[in-house]
């Protein structure tokens, strides 16, 4: 692994010379062969051995050329972990054009559907964000130039969205309206296309305002996002309750998709952070589920529900700013590990239970995250959530696993730590692009990528004990899958000819008809399987969430209470197949189905459909 | 870089077995500032396009970096002329490309395809292949010595991580890499895509509308002696 400790630090100053070295060797007008006589070079390697920056593989006819040094070395721990920023609301008045249900072209408005749920759930609220550059700091002062990037507002991650479902019965209160405005420039600093599309992951959302990958929008237009924030079932099997509570969402994040070219736009900072409370998860502790506090998401005093987002990013050893491998097919590994914009930051806590969210943006890393404490100990903690969904209560457990696009929300409870200092340790080994070996790394032995003190001042905690939870459902329990299906679909996900593909097919073109159609308000059971052998793929499916019914032909009640919890992202593991339970409900309109390592995702991994009130009856779409 | 004298780094160099004791000598040559002012277009060029001497398959000799990439949109791919797999249906793929782009290729557009078995395709075998599909002007085939056709199709990442894979040539042919080198904008796609889809995506990499860089740049490129 690749993080820096003292020793390692020694050694990446080593490889970083060496890298220097090889330039100036090269520039003075060596050939290998002169090197391989100097005793300087062997015949199979160089003179210091790659570590995994990207997917690409040694070069194991010994030419340096491939060669690229890590990332410049950076002091781990010193800077604080950024709280995210909260987006504030607009005045209505304050958006012109002001919003309509029609596209306003005329405006310069990218979209050119209409918002199908604009009558029915007509917006409470409004926001505004512009896509721009901005600059970041990433390093402890002095040790990276200031980084260039891409991000909401300016900034990376975006601000956080912090939204509330209406009560039940009245769904129509939770409902918001988004207003995107593409300002990115037309010079791109190396890397990442000027044409965006937003996607707000997880969310039960109408079509248009999705952020279908070809509904992209050009420098100097504006998108209008309507996000009803309502819970499934709504419009179909649960309208007079207004939604099925069971399909509440909690923990979202929104990002950019621009077809073909989301890892680049993502990478250089195009992503951003969305939670939605409601009467039960309500954001303060003394109320409903009673979890940790959210506060203003900023005071330490008062604000213990902590969104931490997670991604690994490679520095160019020559200018020390941000690289980008422009043709990676395979996926891109980072060896610097950033949590809200910094690396390895650290965060002071008090002495109580904090709800922490865990989210992945990739590009391509799966993380493994322990606690590790005093003496290489592993601190246990209460896992509530899979992607945005609680689970039935909270599950005590030493892990969790998160790959691209997974969220995993966790209860941690430091009421009997004061003093004490952890880090979360990422002990998945992975060495390229082609997923985790499956090596779960010793204590001590991984990557430590954001340091926790436990040495803020007593407060008051009301919040639930997890330990003290009696037996049964605590949160709202699952929904039922029992239902007949209208149709089982196949999506085998492989590897021709360097080539991603699903099903044998590629993806595109845009102006193509959909590959496969679902009838609005039908069940239907997919079976994914994983046939690209060495690889694993985190698929993700937009609009609608899944139950696992099997893995690799066994119920996921024999692998635990976690398998069970409804997803949005299957970590399609090694020649794995799982068969899963989609209601597709309230809303029609174009959707993809893709590999959310996004270097597979940008290759053509990818099927675009369409829900709408007729169906298909592709079985291998 | 440093203006160190050949002589003197052999002696340097001749001294330690190592490349340890070389760092400190490598240091003290260090500007004063850790990290260099280098556009981000220069920093592409250094770590994608050595400015390797190919052959077309006129037999012209033209350099990677100068000749074919400079100020152009080009669109990579790999080959060989005795590929009896999945080379000639991309082959034929990319001619009705080709058709599809007009007269824009050979002028601010190239396309080239690197040979994977160079031993094998000297010039007139490329050439062969290309009249045998009938590739038009600003598509070029290109071979060169084996070691250098390897850096370019590591530079360019046809590659697979797995060692075994990646011994299998037939695994980097099913992939383009397209791209628009002054503008910086990269991509990629399966060359089995149709040309309509491979022309959209490249619209996305293009000098952008009503600008005068189209022009400029074909002239630049024309006066370059970019391959026509």
């Amino acid at each position: 692994m690749a993080y820096i400790s003292k020793r390692n630090l020694r050694k990446e100053k080593e490889k970083q010379t060496a890298a220097n070295n090889r330039r100036e060797l090269i520039a003075a007008g060596f050939k290998r062969r002169d090197l391989l006589k100097m005793g300087l070079l062997t015949s199979a390697g160089m003179l210091i051995p790659k570590k995994g920056l990207s997917a690409r593989p040694l070069n194991t006819r010994g030419s340096f050329d491939d060669d690229e040094p890590n990332s410049p070395g950076t002091t781990p721990f010193q800077d604080l972990m950024p709280r995210l920023t909260v987006l504030q609301q607009v005045p209505l008045a304050s958006l012109n054009p002001q919003p309509t249900q029609q596209p306003q072209p005329q405006f310069g408005e990218a979209r050119t559907v209409a918002h199908q749920a604009f009558v029915d759930f007509p917006p409470q609220r409004y926001y505004e964000m512009s896509e721009q550059a901005g600059t970041a700091l990433m390093a402890p002062q002095g040790e990276l130039p200031p980084q260039t990037i891409w991000g909401f507002n300016g900034i990376t991650p975006g601000p956080l969205i912090v939204e509330r479902y209406g009560v039940l019965g009245h769904p129509q209160d939770g409902s918001i309206l988004l207003r995107l405005r593409n300002n990115l420039p037309a010079d791109n600093g190396g890397f990442g296309l000027p044409s965006v599309t937003e996607h707000l992951h997880n969310g039960h959302t109408p079509l248009e305002s999705d952020g279908f990958p070809c509904f992209f929008m050009e420098r100097g237009q504006f998108y209008d996002h309507h996000y009803p924030n309502v819970y499934a079932g709504v419009k179909s099997t649960h309208q007079a309750q207004g939604g099925d509570i069971k399909e509440a969402l909690h923990t979202l994040w929104y990002h950019d998709h621009r077809i073909d070219h989301t890892a680049e736009n993502t990478y250089k900072g195009l992503a951003g952070a969305y939670i939605l409370f409601n009467e039960f998860d309500t954001g303060n502790e003394n109320t409903g589920f009673k979890l940790p506090s959210f506060g203003d998401g900023q005071n330490p005093l008062t604000s213990f529900d902590i969104y931490m987002v997670f991604n690994d990013k490679v520095f160019d050893s020559v200018t020390g700013l941000l690289k980008f491998d422009l043709f990676n097919t395979d996926g891109i590994l980072g060896d610097k590990f950033l949590v809200n914009g910094k690396i390895q930051p650290v965060l002071h806590v008090s002495p109580r239970r904090y709800r922490f969210r865990w989210l992945n943006t990739g590009p391509s890393r799966f993380y493994q995250h322990f606690l590790l404490g005093p003496n290489n100990s592993t601190k246990s903690f209460w896992q509530i959530s899979t992607d945005g969904n609680l689970l039935e209560r909270p599950v005590q457990v030493n892990s969790a696993r998160i790959s691209v696009a997974e969220r995993v929300d966790v209860i941690v409870d430091f009421t009997n730590d004061a003093g004490k200092t952890f880090y979360i340790e990422n002990r998945l080994e992975q060495q390229d692009g082609r997923g985790p070996t499956g090596n779960v790394l010793g204590a001590g032995q991984g990557t430590k990528i954001l340091k926790i003190m436990v040495d803020g001042p007593p407060v008051t905690d009301n919040s639930v004990n997890p330990a003290l939870i009696p037996p049964g459902t605590y949160f709202y329990g699952f929904p039922t899958t029992t239902d007949q299906e209208r149709i089982t679909r196949t999506f085998r996900f492989e590897r021709g000819n360097g080539q991603w593909q699903v099903n044998g097919q590629l993806v595109g073109p845009c102006s193509a008809p959909p590959r496969f159609a679902i009838k609005r308000n039908t069940v239907e059971k997919w079976i994914f399987q994983n046939n690209s052998g060495g690889w694993q793929h985190p698929i993700h499916m937009h609009f609608e969430e899944f139950q696992t019914l099997t893995l690799n032909g066994n119920p996921p009640s024999s692998t635990g209470l976690i398998t069970r919890g409804r997803k949005d992202v299957l970590r399609l593991e090694h020649n794995m197949e799982a068969k899963v339970f989609f209601r597709f409900r309230d809303f029609v309109g174009r959707f993809p189905i893709h590999c959310h390592n996004v270097v597979h995702e940008d290759h053509a991994m990818m099927v675009l459909g369409v829900i709408d009130d007729v169906g298909d009856n592709k079985t291998q779409p | 870089m440093t203006d160190l004298k050949r002589r003197s780094l052999v002696a340097t160099l001749a001294a330690t077995p190592f490349a340890v004791p070389l760092l400190t000598r490598a240091q003290s040559l260090d500007p004063p500032s850790k990290f260099k002012q280098v556009s981000s277009r220069e920093r592409i060029r250094q770590r994608y396009f050595p400015n390797l001497v190919l052959t077309d398959h006129d037999g012209r000799k033209l350099k990677f970096y100068d000749d074919l990439v400079k100020d152009k949109i080009v669109i990579f791919n790999m080959f060989y002329a005795q590929c009896e797999g999945i080379c000639s249906p991309i082959t034929r793929n990319l001619v009705n490309f080709q058709k599809l782009l007009g007269d824009r290729v050979g002028k601010d557009i190239f396309m080239y395809s690197f040979t994977l078995k160079p031993k094998e395709d000297a010039v007139a075998a490329m050439k062969h292949y290309a009249h045998m599909h009938k590739v038009k002007p600003g598509w070029l085939f290109l071979t060169g010595s084996v070691d250098d056709m390897e850096t370019v199709r590591r530079k360019l990442g046809f590659v697979d991580p797995d060692p075994e894979v990646d011994k299998d040539k037939s695994n980097h042919i099913g992939v383009l890499k397209y791209g628009n080198e002054p503008l910086e904008r990269w991509g990629g796609c399966p060359g089995m895509s149709s040309p309509e889809w491979i022309a959209e995506m490249l619209s996305w990499v293009d000098w952008p509308r009503n600008s005068t860089t189209t022009k400029e740049t074909s002239a630049k490129a024309k006066a370059n002696g970019g391959g026509k």
